[in-house]
């Protein structure tokens, strides 16, 4: 338990302050990596929870893929952070009117969760505790009653992948590009010819 | 007496398991690095590294003693913090990743039940290493090598999740140990000939080309030859790692070593039955469980060792490839391959004899 508690306030502190650095910070390739970190501990405090299963996803897609997009958009495009932050007290009342919703929100929530518990609304616990793994209860709960939502995620996961070829693709004319099979299978007889040439007269090509 | 039982106790068990396993790792890198140099000296027909000890045993142990003892040149540009916390970072998340590795019947420092998915999301993080080292050394050439390695890292991650995702189809497990222990009783019942003895066969069909992916996967993955785009010795220079010296430089290059091991590790684990011997063996039920265990152990490192000499043999024999052939191979032919082999193996388990 002793173990338990420190792990927790370590991990809680790291999230926070990596999250508190992250705004704060001049550099932004520091505070793309700031994040990271807030990620990582992030998915400690999940596995803290019992909910490893959750902890290794939100590793691998966001700290594994996502991140380091981020990173290298971020590393690859020179903005000029200061120019940006120039005109940032103009906006700070609507940004303080979101932040200050989105603080109203967190705490609704979470004093709801505190009182009526999590899974309120359905009868019974969603799946059995204890006997079955994480992933598996994770499975039986998306793969039967959010099996609408799950396939929806699909779909709007699909229409960004096609509209991001869509607008990146473009076929021009006049490049040369490599064919593999074509390359393969070409023999002696097709790539090469054999041309006996008379002195002083030369080839036609 | 230590209670074994209270916080105190579990904490001293814990970090005594991981120092074993880290000292075991650490002390096998030595060896299989002069065994790498001796194998590719084999095949280009020297004598390789032959002065140090016997056999030139000792060369690794000289070598990083080497290292050690040069000095750390930072250049005057670089980000400091984050340059010496990339090597750090690619050295500690080679080691973290074998705590979830079965090394032997209940050998294994932390038996959790998403053991493939902490491996893979481990792996994932070992692009962070490469990126920072490449782009705080505040040079051209180290940030072109390592964004080139990053892309590279990233793609063949993707084919390598399906794979993974086949093996897991089969065994049903997220669990390593469990995986292993699915493979028993003979090498007709591994994973790579469809992990369910003869009436699963024909999923070797598919299963097979799994390996050959995952173990092309591996080279892409590791930067190893032919894949060793970002580093390409003979044309360009170190890729991300140009601007490092000495220990961490070291840190770098072992923490390298200890993923293309590990990757060896992987590949005995999800297809070649990991500490599983090839036949069965129910004469062990009467022995010793250290014993036991220790059997097991020998199958698994000698598997390992296997696949290291065939990562060796890659190096020294094949051609290096191009970028994009290295981008297509891994987009266009592993990617739709192994989705295929994902929704096949599913088919299998579903409609197959097995279900």
């Amino acid at each position: 338990m002793v173990l338990q508690a420190i792990a927790f306030y370590l991990l809680a502190a790291t999230t926070v302050g990596a999250a508190l650095a992250v705004i704060s910070a001049r550099n932004p390739v520091h505070s793309v990596l700031f994040l990271i970190a807030a990620f990582f501990s992030a998915a400690g405090l999940f596995v803290m929870m019992g909910a490893e299963f959750l902890a290794m996803l939100l590793v691998v897609v966001y700290v594994g893929a996502v991140a380091v997009l981020f990173l290298f958009v971020v590393m690859m495009l020179d903005v000029d952070f200061a120019a940006l932050r120039a005109g940032s007290v103009r906006y700070l009342p609507i940004g303080a009117a979101v932040a200050g919703l989105l603080t109203v929100e967190m705490v609704l929530v979470a004093t709801s969760v505190a009182t009526n518990g999590a899974a309120a609304h359905s009868e019974g616990p969603l799946a059995p505790v204890g006997s079955s793994t994480n992933a598996e209860a994770i499975g039986r709960v998306l793969y039967t009653d959010y099996v609408y939502f799950f396939q929806a995620a699909g779909l709007v996961l699909l229409v960004a992948m096609i509209g991001a070829i869509v607008l990146t693709l473009k076929h021009r004319e006049g490049v040369k590009r490599q064919d593999v099979s074509a390359q393969t299978a070409r023999t002696p007889k097709s790539g090469m010819r054999i041309v006996t040439i008379k002195s002083g007269e030369g080839i036609d090509l | 007496m230590i209670d074994w039982g209270s916080p105190v106790g579990w904490l001293l068990i814990t970090v005594g398991q991981i120092a074993a396993v880290l000292v075991w790792i650490l002390l096998s890198l030595a060896f299989m690095l002069w065994g790498d140099r001796k194998v590719w000296a084999g095949v280009m027909m020297r004598k390789g590294p032959n002065v140090v000890g016997p056999f030139g045993l000792f060369q690794s142990f000289a070598d990083f003693l080497k290292f050690v003892l040069k000095e750390i040149v930072i250049p005057a540009g670089a980000d400091k913090i984050v340059f010496m916390l990339a090597p750090l970072i690619s050295f500690t998340l080679a080691f973290g990743a074998w705590a979830v590795m079965p090394l032997a019947p209940g050998w294994v420092v932390s038996n959790i039940n998403v053991g493939v998915l902490y491996l893979f999301a481990i792996s994932s993080l070992g692009v962070y290493g490469i990126i920072m080292g490449g782009w705080a050394s505040n040079s051209k050439y180290p940030f072109l090598g390592s964004l080139r390695s990053a892309a590279q890292m990233v793609s063949y991650e993707v084919s390598i999740g399906f794979v993974i995702v086949t093996v897991i189809l089969l065994s049903g497990s997220l669990n390593l140990q469990t995986i292993v222990e699915k493979q028993a009783g003979g090498f007709w019942n591994w994973n790579v000939l469809g992990g369910g003895g003869w009436k699963d066969l024909p999923a070797a069909l598919v299963m097979i080309p799994m390996f050959v992916i995952f173990f092309i996967s591996a080279l892409a993955e590791t930067n190893r030859p032919p894949f060793d785009l970002p580093e390409a010795e003979s044309e360009l220079v170190a890729g991300y790692q140009v601007e490092y010296s000495s220990t961490p430089y070291l840190l770098f290059m072992i923490g390298e070593y200890a993923n293309i091991v590990l990757m060896c590790a992987l590949m005995s684990v999800l297809f070649f039955g990991g500490w599983q011997a090839p036949f069965p063996t129910p004469f062990t039920a009467s022995w010793n469980p250290t014993a036991a265990s220790f059997f097991g152990f020998m199958w698994f490192f000698g598997k390992i060792i296997f696949f290291f000499f065939l990562f060796a043999m890659v190096k020294a024999i094949v051609p290096r490839y191009r970028y994009d052939q290295l981008m297509r191979l891994g987009w266009k032919v592993f990617l739709p391959t192994s989705l295929v082999a994902v929704i096949a193996i599913s088919a299998w388990r579903v409609f197959g004899p097995g279900a």
